[in-house]
């Protein structure tokens, strides 16, 4: 059982590799690999879509590490509250989300027509910088988000710390920034490199509102060059495994970070 | 869940039930109120008079506006109609009464029928797997190198995962034309481009999901309760009969609930894959919203989503029910 499965899980990745390649006559090239970053569109839709991951991460870490500290310390009564709201995009299927986002975002003409409303709804949704999917993003990468952070914040012991930096007099934004974020500084990362690794592959979203991002460029392209998605897909394989990878490291470093 | 929405497999490590770290994690609700954590308590009021919660606006805020109002939109919006002739919006079930009929009522069907199959398979596959590299016996290498991939590749979902199988056995795929080629073999009447070739699809990132969900809890099942049951008599059958299986039930049912979902919810995979040739629902609403011919399609597409949103919610409910179920039968 172990080789079958061994060898359907294997047997995909080595293909899609040989399949980029090979030559029609024989042999090996690099050709697909090297026309990447001068493919038609490839820059614009990577880096929208890296800046888009960086925006995401500050929105979510900015949002979620004030929320998880303070249900942790001060309102524990609300855990089960901002438990099940983080968890319930896990569950939700993003397609019903972006279905409701949609429609939220066409009362601009229909309702609040000429309003300050509309003008901000409209700003939301510019092609070349979409914060929109930022939005919606961070709904996606909460689940992820608060689980790193809060499996962070119970591994060490936040209230003897922050009480006593407050004892000291240090401001709560201090705690935050000097003694919180540098105690989780494991957890945080995994946090934004899961962030990073959603926001990278997402498709659904950006499709069904449209805009044009690296996975959705990548089905774009699809059509016409087969061997060029496919090795771009091998490649945003390759960085989503390393982040990934870098995070198991990190995961694996921790205990013993922990003990010392 | 889309299957290519990334880290779902680390939640789920975090997240899977065990029950021997569950009681410090889960009792830590009350313990925070109690000796030992709490320490001298100001109150909910903090030193300069703000209270707490006011932190937690920001969060209420931002859930409220990008969860909880998209779909509330839907659930309501779902209901309302758009005249053919006069094109003026009303209150309607029309959109409602037609997504329960004909294309959409077989798109449902495919979508419940490929997702059950494939949680299915990829959580007997997956827990096989499970057992296999917890019990063997020079299992550390063999155990982290399992672990470590199926954390990877429970991540391999969406576009690429699409991808690297057209390149291996869609049309042009090599293994396609290895076979035709080398051994004169087709692949069998089976074609990448179906309800099977999806499924096929889907178990490359739902077996690993099991994994990483169930080990832990299979980690959890102390050797003491093996030896205890054995000490007093029981056979293997009688074991897994009355300590294993009950305890095991809850988190096998979670983690066959979560495959399910995010194979439910798949939409990036389908769409790189086959286009829209197989019925399946999250293919019918990407339809339904891109399509400017049809009048009130909008609406349509929110009455098939808010059908979606059900569906999970009434297998949430289910799962709810067992564990209840399960924890009262346990205690």
């Amino acid at each position: 059982m172990l080789l079958v499965l061994g060898v359907y899980f294997i047997g995909p990745i080595v293909a899609s590799v040989w399949f980029t390649v090979r030559r029609v006559g024989g042999g090996v090239t690099a050709t697909y690999y090297s026309a990447i970053p001068g493919a038609d569109g490839f820059a614009d839709a990577f880096l929208r879509s890296l800046l888009l991951a960086v925006l995401t991460v500050v929105l979510v870490l900015l949002l979620m590490i004030p929320t998880v500290v303070l249900v942790e310390l001060r309102l524990p009564r609300l855990r089960p509250t901002v438990e099940i709201l983080t968890l319930l995009p896990l569950v939700l299927p993003p397609i019903a989300l972006v279905v409701g986002v949609r429609s939220v975002l066409s009362w601009a003409p229909d309702y609040f027509y000429g309003t300050p409303l509309a003008s901000a709804f409209y700003a939301l949704q510019q092609p070349s910088l979409p914060w929109i999917l930022v939005l919606v993003y961070g709904v996606l990468a909460l689940p992820f988000a608060y689980r790193a952070l809060d499996a962070g914040v119970r591994g060490v012991d936040l209230r003897t710390l922050t009480e006593a930096a407050r004892g000291l007099g240090a401001s709560w934004p201090r705690v935050l920034a000097t003694v919180v974020v540098p105690v989780l500084r494991t957890s945080v990362l995994n946090a934004a490199f899961l962030t990073v690794a959603l926001v990278m592959g997402e498709f659904t979203v950006a499709n069904i509102l449209g805009f044009t991002t690296f996975p959705t460029w990548i089905v774009q392209t699809g059509g016409e060059h087969p061997q060029l998605s496919v090795s771009v897909s091998i490649l945003s394989l390759a960085i989503t495994w390393a982040l990934l990878l870098l995070i198991s490291a990190l995961d694996r470093r921790r205990p013993t970070e922990e003990a010392t | 869940m889309d299957p290519g929405d990334v880290g779902l497999s680390t939640t789920l490590r975090a997240n899977a039930p065990d029950p021997a770290h569950q009681d410090p994690a889960r009792g830590g609700d009350p313990a925070a109120a109690g000796p030992g954590r709490a320490g001298p308590r100001t109150g909910a009021r903090g030193r300069r008079g703000v209270p707490a919660w006011l932190g937690l606006v920001p969060f209420f805020l931002y859930i409220t506006l990008f969860l909880l109002l998209p779909i509330g939109a839907v659930a309501v919006e779902a209901f309302r109609g758009t005249d053919p002739v006069t094109f003026a919006t009303t209150w309607s079930t029309s959109s409602i009464a037609q997504v329960t009929q004909g294309a959409y009522r077989r798109a449902y069907l495919g979508s419940l029928e490929l997702s059950l199959i494939a949680a299915v398979v990829a959580a007997v596959l997956g827990m096989a797997l499970a057992v296999v590299i917890v019990n063997a016996r020079r299992g550390r290498a063999l155990r982290r190198l399992v672990l470590t991939a199926s954390g990877v590749l429970a991540n391999f979902g969406g576009v690429p995962l699409a991808f690297a199988f057209l390149a291996t056995i869609g049309n042009a795929g090599v293994v396609t034309a290895l076979l035709q080629n080398r051994f004169g073999l087709g692949l069998g009447g089976f074609s990448l481009y179906s309800m099977t070739g999806l499924g096929l699809v889907y178990l490359y990132f739902l077996i690993p999901l099991m994994v990483l969900t169930i080990v832990p809890a299979l980690e959890a099942l102390r050797p003491q309760w093996r030896e205890a049951a054995e000490n007093l008599g029981a056979t293997g059958r009688q074991y897994w009969r009355h300590v294993g299986g009950p305890v095991l039930l809850p988190p096998v049912l979670g983690a066959t609930m979560l495959l399910f979902a995010s194979s439910f919810a798949a939409y990036a995979t389908a769409k790189a894959l086959v286009g829209s040739s197989v019925p399946l629902v999250t293919l019918q609403i990407a339809n339904a919203l891109s399509s400017n011919v049809v009048v009130g399609s909008e609406n349509l597409g929110k009455a098939l989503a808010l059908g979606m949103v059900l569906l999970v919610g009434v297998v949430m409910v289910f799962y709810a029910w067992v564990q209840r179920r399960t924890q009262r039968w346990l205690s």
